[in-house]
């Protein structure tokens, strides 16, 4: 059976709780002086990036080196893509070149499980994001911040999100990141509520496992963490809010507004931040901001999805809903 | 001259009948009659229609020769029961000189399957900018009656508003692919519940229908004919039938798709689902098929769109919009308005034949199945079923949404002026 990882929203909550203890595991070995694992010896994996993120691709990168898995790095800037050649020749190329698993950011929605279904390739495809879709390791990394910080290290294996109210904040229509949140969280049992203006929630969001808000200060003293998105400053020429400031008043994060949360309510950031935009530098640098631990536990998180696609032993990832999991003639 | 007997068929799905094809047209309808030196066609159970008419039909040449030809396009609409097409603007050149649809008017001529009909751009270059020469491709050996810009919108209002007017000189009318530019920018796919989760650019249902409102206000206002292309919601057909009731001449065509597919196939990714105007919800599909059968919506289009593989064997983004459907139309109007109860044969030949060649214009087609007119017909089994095959088409690409599904119907017979272009289901 091929096993793919395209979707947040096609985990179960033992999927995810289990990658969640195993990402645990691997945070471990960031603690011991050589920190690699001999688990994917011999195994090659390519991480094939049509869209620029290098934070996303050193992330997978650092994952698969310490499991000693042999690594290609594919962007498309300079190569036969810009060319003119398709993703279905390029993933081909890989194939023929004996690449075990594909890890896949792309600009398109849907690219991702395009390769995974269209029998172009036979290798699992872990999606690294895919135009305003998915983001499903994001998601992971994210939950397991949480985890981390919100039930803690030890007393949270085996443990989902269960009553931890989530608030996520700022443009969701073009956000991979939420999508994959809001999938996930409400898998792991938590609350989730979206603060933005209502141009920056897409129309048909209303069956999302989560509420809706336009007022910030309102969610803020019931959320134990609050996920800050990234506003490209084109949006304002786009029309989806006025200027800068008025976002910034209304939906920018800083101290002022920090202080009514609960105490114990972190700050969330998939970075990279745009200070001053949607979060104030003193809010960015406070010890409630996790930014820099999302970053590491980014790798754990990845290197937990690689071992359990990869080398695991036990199913870790299942595309059980029917239409995902279609083939396409 | 050859002689032709087709005994025993339903005319329009009546009682059995036979019909005696004396060259080009029909000499006799009745019951009993004798053979004679005629080849006789057994239609027992079989229904006969007029020959169909397409008003919405992409055949790429010249241009994009590798996706689709006169000869290939016009041999895909007779293997589908047409006896006429309407052949869409946007080719490479544009069709928007007497020279290029005179060209396109003559291949049909020349290859003989069916009969092609240009349709006329309304702007140089589908630009939007400057009326093309509407005059002179009317006055040309083709006699372009229908003009359209199809595939894009002409959304400035005077210029549409001048196209409106001019036509009216040589009984024109303009065939508007209603949607508004900036509500579909970026647009991949109908904006709703789909589009959220999956995270395409959404093609609001506003955008079709600010255009059709629009356009029939502009209509009234200078006593002109409008055609709606390919309306895909339901609050299209609401501004259609509100219009209507005001005595607007506007008329509007549903493609086979709207009338059976859903947004929900998105989900698979898959871009031989990816259409222009999109693919729309169960409440719209709904809503366009009994409009269809209420005479809303007047006829049947197929807005045939034939696309290379490799332009469909990629990412959703990256692929064409359009689905080949000269070759299912039929059978997906039986399986969706008559198989449901929603249209009986007489209305099929209603939407599909008589009303499309009104709407163009075009003599000798959409005529009645009765003495002295011209022997342009279509018979079809309609206990028939199977599988779509992409294999078996003669149109020369292959992007169905509906290989490997189950259709009712089969063309078995075509005749264009009393000769065979489909023959025991096969291309004569």
């Amino acid at each position: 059976m091929k096993r793919h990882l395209i979707s947040a929203a096609d985990l179960t909550r033992d999927d995810a709780v289990l990658i969640l203890d195993t990402a645990e595991e691997m945070a471990r070995v960031a603690d011991r002086p050589i920190k690699k694992l001999p688990t994917l010896r011999g195994r090659t994996i390519c991480n094939l990036f049509f869209e620029d993120s290098t934070r996303t691709r050193i992330s997978f990168e650092a994952a698969e080196k310490r499991l000693s898995a042999d690594v290609i790095n594919f962007a498309a800037k300079g190569s036969s893509v810009s060319k003119g050649e398709s993703l279905k020749d390029t993933a081909q190329t890989l194939e023929a070149m004996g690449v075990d698993a594909v890890v896949i950011r792309h600009g398109a929605s849907g690219a991702p499980y395009r390769l995974a279904t269209s029998g172009w390739i036979d290798a699992p495809v872990i999606n690294a994001g895919d135009g305003t879709h998915e983001h499903p390791t994001q998601a992971l990394l994210d939950a397991f911040t949480m985890r981390r910080r919100l039930v803690g290290h030890d007393a949270g294996i085996g443990k989902g999100l269960d009553g931890l109210r989530i608030t996520i904040v700022g443009d969701v229509l073009h956000s991979r990141v939420a999508r994959s949140n809001v999938h996930l969280l409400h898998t792991l049992g938590a609350q989730v509520t979206l603060v933005a203006p209502p141009t920056l929630i897409p129309v048909g969001a209303e069956p999302w496992p989560c509420e809706v808000s336009y007022d910030l200060d309102e969610v803020l003293p019931k959320s134990d963490a609050v996920m800050m998105l990234r506003v490209q400053r084109e949006r304002m020429n786009a029309a989806f809010f006025p200027t800068e400031r008025e976002y910034s008043r209304r939906y920018g994060l800083d101290a002022e507004r920090m202080a009514k949360m609960p105490e114990h309510a972190i700050v969330m950031h998939p970075g990279p931040m745009v200070r001053g935009m949607e979060i104030t530098a003193e809010v960015a640098d406070s010890d409630r901001c996790t930014v820099v631990e999302q970053v590491a536990n980014g790798v754990s998180a990845r290197m937990a999805v690689l071992y359990l696609l990869l080398g695991g032993s036990e199913p870790a990832v299942t595309t059980t809903s029917t239409p995902r999991t279609e083939e396409s003639k | 001259m050859s002689k032709i007997l087709i005994r025993g068929a339903k005319v329009l799905g009546g009682e059995p009948q036979d019909v005696l094809i004396d060259g080009e047209t029909i000499d006799r309808v009745g019951t009993g009659i004798e053979a004679g030196d005629a080849t006789v066609v057994e239609a027992e159970g079989q229904i006969l229609l007029p020959g169909l008419v397409d008003l919405h039909t992409h055949l790429r040449e010249p241009g994009r020769e590798d996706s689709e030809t006169v000869l290939t396009g016009t041999r895909a609409a007779a293997s589908g029961g047409y006896t006429a097409v309407f052949a869409m603007a946007n080719t490479f050149p544009v069709a928007d000189t007497a020279g290029v649809v005179e060209q396109v008017w003559r291949l049909g001529k020349e290859h003989g399957y069916c009969d092609v009909q240009p349709i006329g751009a309304v702007t140089v270059g589908l630009e939007g900018k400057q009326l093309a020469e509407l005059g002179a491709m009317h006055d040309s050996a083709a006699n372009v009656k229908v003009f359209s810009d199809d595939g894009k919108c002409v959304d400035d209002a005077q210029i549409m508003r001048r196209a409106l007017e001019y036509v009216k000189a040589f009984g024109g009318v303009v065939a508007q692919h209603a949607q508004e530019p900036r509500l579909t920018e970026g647009a991949q796919m109908n904006e709703g519940v789909v589009s959220a989760e999956l995270g395409l650019g959404g093609w609001p249902a506003v955008a079709e229908e600010s255009i059709i409102a629009r356009d029939v206000l502009l209509a009234e206002h200078v006593g002109s004919r409008v055609h709606i292309c390919h309306l895909s919601t339901a609050g299209s057909v609401e501004i259609v039938r509100w219009a209507k009731s005001r005595g607007i001449d506007v008329t509007a065509e549903v493609t086979p798709h709207h009338l059976l597919l859903t947004d929900e196939l998105v989900r698979t990714y898959n871009p031989v689902y990816k259409v222009n105007p999109p693919l729309r919800t169960e409440r719209d599909v709904m809503a366009l098929r009994e409009a269809l059968a209420d005479g809303t919506i007047d006829i049947v289009a197929t807005d045939h769109a034939p696309h290379p593989h490799e332009d469909k064997d990629c990412e959703w983004a990256a692929a064409a919009m359009g689905m080949v459907g000269l070759e299912t139309a039929l059978s997906v109007v039986q399986h969706t308005m008559v198989d449901t109860g929603l249209l009986d044969w007489a209305g099929v030949a209603d939407r599909m034949s008589f009303r499309p060649a009104h709407i163009g214009r075009l003599d000798g087609h959409g005529r009645p199945v009765s003495a002295g007119e011209p022997a342009n017909l279509t018979l079809l089994d309609p206990a028939y079923r199977g599988v779509v095959n992409p294999a078996d088409f003669a149109s020369r690409s292959r992007n169905t949404p509906y290989e490997g599904l189950e259709l009712p119907g089969r063309v078995t017979h075509t005749f264009l002026r009393g000769r065979a272009t489909v023959l025991d289901g096969t291309l004569a």
